[in-house]
């Protein structure tokens, strides 16, 4: 054989010996994940959200979660997170989740805050056939309005959050009647404020509505809406509001005596609870939109991931990092059912969106079952507390458990149905 | 009762605020014919340096009340370096250009200065809000507000007649108004308009800053603060006149009161309501409320 | 530039696009985006051909745009050849009707005219339920004489795309050899000698401001059916703003060039969001400032310059 053929042969043979080598050498697998990464809502809600994807990127790769969910990566593949902003407007977002799935080729999506951005997508998504995890977004429509083969929430939705304040509120607050509301006018806000008020009234008849006021989203200043609420004479005061707006309107309210004049309840509110600490006044009610932070149960994956998320960003976990563990670790979860233990196999979008379908799984939030939205939907308990600055600390006082069946309208009923029917629970 | 009276101090409140913005950007129109599209940046500018400033004050743990001092102060710097700096590096060169032409390099100048301020100051939201709680507040009925507003309330108030003042009863006044009614004349008979058009667009900036930070203990500052306001500033102006201070506070009032109006009694109308009476007030004076009448050169 | 070579070029050029769109499929989304914005600047340069910037053409664009959505939507009419058109010329209608009171205003006016009333667009989409608020609402399954364009079919929407913006330059083209498209360099250099001669400048601008509306409601529809989302965002004058830039670095002198600034622009701003998401604007002031400073006339005044210079002694219409 002469010296180049030898050469050729030699490199093709061990090419050939690396071959099933290198296939052992999982292909990794790409996730998008798509959050708040500038503007109001960053800072309290997106970089948490961000910060603990790319936790669960490195403890899952490295193995360090706990059980199930000790296999590396995902199934074996090391994960790779491909972070995209989601600022900038719905339009956007819609022309950003294609570029994700089609220019930048991920395998599947996690993300989304806004309820608009979610509402958008979920179509997009279902069109392109890309497994899509929506892992804040509270808004119920989504899988009310249309069904999904590719889209899931593995977090509950806002009529748990609405319905547990107005339960939490009836319990602790019985003599209070005239109630008001601030919430921001988008989907999200439109329709927390429409459950809240509908479960107050089926809860108290009596109840006497004072003024509904509707800022525009990330609108930053609400001293007019405030005027509003004040001389309205409300005594309870529901709100929705989240983010830099969240933050905005207890830096504006509460030197005004709006939160001494009225109870209020901020079902939002657990973000406000780590960077506002020393603002937020006592008898605030506050919710975590599920069993979050403060509100978590005890147990190995909390422990984990209260641990790690402590040791590598110096700051509790809120909940919207909650729910971002949360949905990665369905996720994970899905993807090795669908593998059935076989570690080699590379399931298709369709075998794991079939083990997404009415999952049930563990999270640092407790058990979640994929129960709602024809097993698209997940539901989970919903806990409230009250605001209490004792010694200087913040702490939450009085809570609450309302369990899943009782926040959450049964399968097959709309919410809105449910609600005005008084609540029953099958 | 109380409704109306919110409306009233809420509407006195918001126009207050509008006009310190606005003022600084009919100033700079009426010397220098300038539409600065970058006028919300500057405020953004202002409220970004405001925040640092006072956050790393209140971190030293030294008297509370000195923040107004050094809220104030980094205002003033910070308008004084950004006017600066934009007029002398930049607008310098572009003096007898048109006005369209200037128009896109402000609104270049806006985009610039969007990604500079996240770049300095980064994405998260700044948020100083002790200066706001600090000085108590005061009880109208079930109404509260706080006294930190009545410092906006008379920051407006003093830099409108401190400038009214000084256009009509100083000689230097004099001189910048020889220069707003024709520039050409005034460099021939020895007036250095150059050197009034730096001062004139500094001052402008500088009090776009100073509305920022007044404002910034007020809100969560963050970036994009100042596209939002930019419409709403080009309102105030365009209504009252380009290059005309008391057009621009007639201006003020009425966006304000209008918006406080639609928040209060008829809230869906609240956004259109503030662009419905700028259109309205074009379509009737199409130069707006106060502008002088302009020969036309054939 | 003669009609022919005119025609020529747009083949070519439509050609280049299609097989581009064909060969990387994972582009023709951006790049049809990118028509969609190129239609409604086309308009624009029109307009700035009689020195009026015009920062309210998101109006027109937002018009075409939740037209095309509410046809698909409450009407269940998704039939693309139905739905731009129609889109198109209720934007017309409305660039018409406004036009009466917009052309009597210039300069910082009519700009300021034009941004108030895209806003106040803006502030009722924003408040008003029924049509999503902020979040918009999606437009579902578009079709081209009947078969679906999005999904696997997607190369069709493109295509059409393609096809769609040929028509409009070659039709903007033909206009501008029209005596009102004529007139419109003349009101710019000085509009009063216009008056002398006999000409009604204000005529001709509505005429203009109409045809702007027009193509700017085109491009909104195209860019809904392509996106399958609209929301208020279309009207907010940083859209209007947008259009200008891209205007500006094409040159309004030239109708080829702000096409291609739209391409291009796409392109990067693609590239820039996905590398430097904080940094892209930046980028994009400094070159509209640099061109602006340098090159008042963008890319079009430089291809004039080269051309002048190749053809000192040509008799040629200007382009």
């Amino acid at each position: 054989m002469t010296l180049p053929l030898r050469a050729l042969f030699l490199s093709l043979s061990v090419l050939a010996l690396g071959g099933p080598a290198s296939a052992q050498e999982a292909k990794p697998i790409k996730i998008g994940i798509v959050t708040f990464l500038s503007g109001a809502a960053a800072g309290p809600f997106g970089i948490p959200a961000r910060n603990a994807a790319e936790l669960f990127a490195a403890e899952a790769n490295a193995g360090k979660l706990p059980a199930p969910y000790s296999t590396k990566g995902l199934g074996g593949r090391p994960v790779e997170l491909v972070v995209i902003d989601e600022a900038g407007g719905t339009t956007k977002q819609v022309s950003e989740y294609r570029n994700l799935v089609e220019q930048q080729g991920v395998d599947l999506v996690a993300g989304y805050i806004s309820s608009g951005d979610c509402l958008a997508v979920a179509p997009v998504a279902e069109e392109l056939k890309k497994i899509t995890l929506l892992f804040d977004c509270g808004t119920p429509r989504i899988f009310e309005d249309t069904n999904y083969t590719y889209v899931f929430r593995p977090v509950g939705h806002a009529v748990m959050d609405n319905v547990g304040a107005a339960l939490y509120a009836a319990d602790t607050k019985p003599n209070l009647k005239k109630y008001a509301g601030i919430n921001q006018n988008y989907a999200w806000g439109q329709d927390s404020w429409h459950d809240f008020e509908f479960a107050f009234k089926a809860l108290k008849p009596d109840a006497q509505l004072a003024t509904s006021q509707m800022p525009k989203l990330g609108a930053g200043q609400y001293n007019a809406e405030i005027s509003a609420i004040l001389s309205s004479g409300a005594e309870i005061v529901h709100s929705s509001f989240w983010g830099g707006d969240l933050e905005a309107l207890i830096l504006q309210g509460a030197p005004r005596n709006l939160f001494k004049n009225a109870t209020v309840i901020l079902t939002a509110g657990e973000t406000a609870t780590h960077r506002q600490a020393g603002q937020l006044p006592d008898g605030t009610i506050i919710g975590a939109r599920g069993p979050n932070g403060v509100f978590a149960p005890d147990n190995p994956h909390n422990t984990w991931f209260r641990h790690s998320f402590e040791a590598k960003y110096k700051a509790a976990p809120s909940y919207p990092a909650y729910h971002m563990i949360q949905t990665l670790l369905a996720a994970k979860a899905a993807y090795e059912k669908a593998q059935g233990g076989d570690a080699a196999k590379v399931p298709s979008g369709d075998e794991v969106a079939e083990a997404l379908t009415g999952l049930t799984f563990e999270g640092p939030s407790g058990p979640v079952k994929m129960n709602l939205g024809k097993g698209h939907q997940a539901t989970q308990e919903v806990v409230y507390g009250t605001a209490k600055t004792e010694s200087g600390k913040l702490t939450i006082v009085d809570v609450r458990r309302y369990p899943a069946e009782k926040v959450n309208p049964p399968e097959g009923v709309k919410a809105e149905d449910w609600i005005k029917k008084g609540l029953k629970t099958q | 009762m109380s409704g109306f009276l919110g409306f009233l101090i809420d509407g006195a409140m918001y126009a207050a605020w509008l006009f310190l913005i606005a003022v600084g950007l009919t100033l700079i129109f009426g010397v220098m014919g300038i539409l600065n599209m970058a006028h919300g940046s500057f405020y953004a500018f202002g409220a970004y340096t405001a925040a640092m400033a006072v956050g790393v004050w209140l971190g030293t743990g030294r008297a509370p009340l000195v923040s107004y001092l050094v809220l104030i102060v980094a205002g003033i710097v910070a308008g004084v370096v950004l006017g600066a700096l934009v007029d002398r590096g930049l607008l310098r060169f572009l003096r007898g250009r048109e006005p369209t032409a200037l128009l896109l390099v402000t609104y270049a100048l806006f985009l610039i200065l969007e990604d500079v301020i996240k770049l300095i100051w980064g994405v998260d939201p700044y948020v100083v809000s002790e200066p706001y709680a600090l000085l108590g507040s005061f009880s109208i009925g079930p109404l509260s507000y706080p006294n930190y507003t009545l410092i906006i309330v008379l920051a407006a108030v003093l830099s409108g007649l401190a400038l009214t003042w000084f256009l009509q009863f100083t000689r230097k006044g004099k001189m910048l108004r020889a220069v707003i009614h024709d520039a050409e004349m005034s460099q021939s008979v020895g007036i250095d308009v150059d050197r009034w058009f730096f001062i004139t667009f500094v001052t402008g900036t500088v009090l776009a800053c100073l509305a920022g930070a007044l404002v910034a203990p007020t809100i969560s500052v963050v970036p994009g603060m100042g596209v939002e306001v930019i419409v709403l500033m080009f309102a105030v102006v365009v209504i009252g006149g380009l290059g005309s201070i008391p057009g621009a506070a007639v201006g003020a009032l009425l966006v304000g009161f209008v918006r406080s109006a639609a928040v209060h009694y008829w809230p869906e109308a609240e956004l259109f309501s503030i662009y419905g009476v700028m259109a309205l007030i074009l379509v009737v004076r199409p130069k707006g409320l106060f502008a002088a009448p302009e020969p036309r050169k054939i | 530039m003669t009609e022919h070579r005119f025609l020529v070029l747009i083949a070519v050029c439509a050609v280049a696009l299609l097989a581009g769109g064909w060969l990387l499929p994972s582009w023709s989304f951006v790049i049809n985006v990118a028509i969609a914005k190129a239609i409604a600047v086309l308009g624009l340069v029109l307009l700035m051909r009689a020195g009026l910037v015009s920062f309210g053409q998101a109006l027109f664009y937002c018009i075409g745009g939740y037209t095309a959505g509410v046809l698909a939507t409450n009407y269940k009419i998704s039939e693309a050849l139905i739905v731009v058109p129609l889109a198109g010329f209720l934007a017309g209608v409305v660039g018409f009707l406004l036009g009466f009171l917009m052309r009597r205003y210039r300069d910082i006016f009519f700009a300021m005219l034009s941004l108030a009333f895209s806003m106040i667009l803006f502030g009722v989409l924003v408040k008003s339920a029924d049509f999503g608020g902020t979040d918009g609402f999606n437009i579902t399954a578009p079709t081209l004489f009947g078969m679906r364009i999005t999904g696997q079919a997607r190369f069709f929407g493109y295509a059409f795309a393609v096809v769609l913006l040929a028509l409009s330059v070659i039709a903007a083209w033909r206009f501008t050899r029209t005596p009102i498209g004529m007139i419109a360099d003349a009101i710019r250099e000085n509009e009063i000698r216009v008056e002398y001669l006999g000409v009604s400048a204000t005529r001709s601008i509505h005429v203009l401001y109409t045809l702007a509306a027009l193509l700017a409601g085109i491009g909104g529809a195209l860019n809904a059916l392509t996106v399958g989302h609209v929301d208020p965002e279309m009207a907010f004058w940083t859209t209007s703003g947008e259009f200008v830039v891209i205007a500006v670095l094409g040159g309004a002198a030239s109708l080829v060039t702000p096409i291609a600034a739209a391409l291009i622009l796409e392109v990067i701003r693609t590239f820039a969001y996905q590398y430097a998401p904080n940094a892209w604007q930046l980028v994009l002031g400094v070159v509209t400032l640099a061109l602006i400073v340098f090159l008042p006339t963008g890319f079009a005044g430089l291809l004039r310059r080269r051309r002048e210079v190749s053809n000192r002694s040509a008799a040629d219409a200007v382009n």
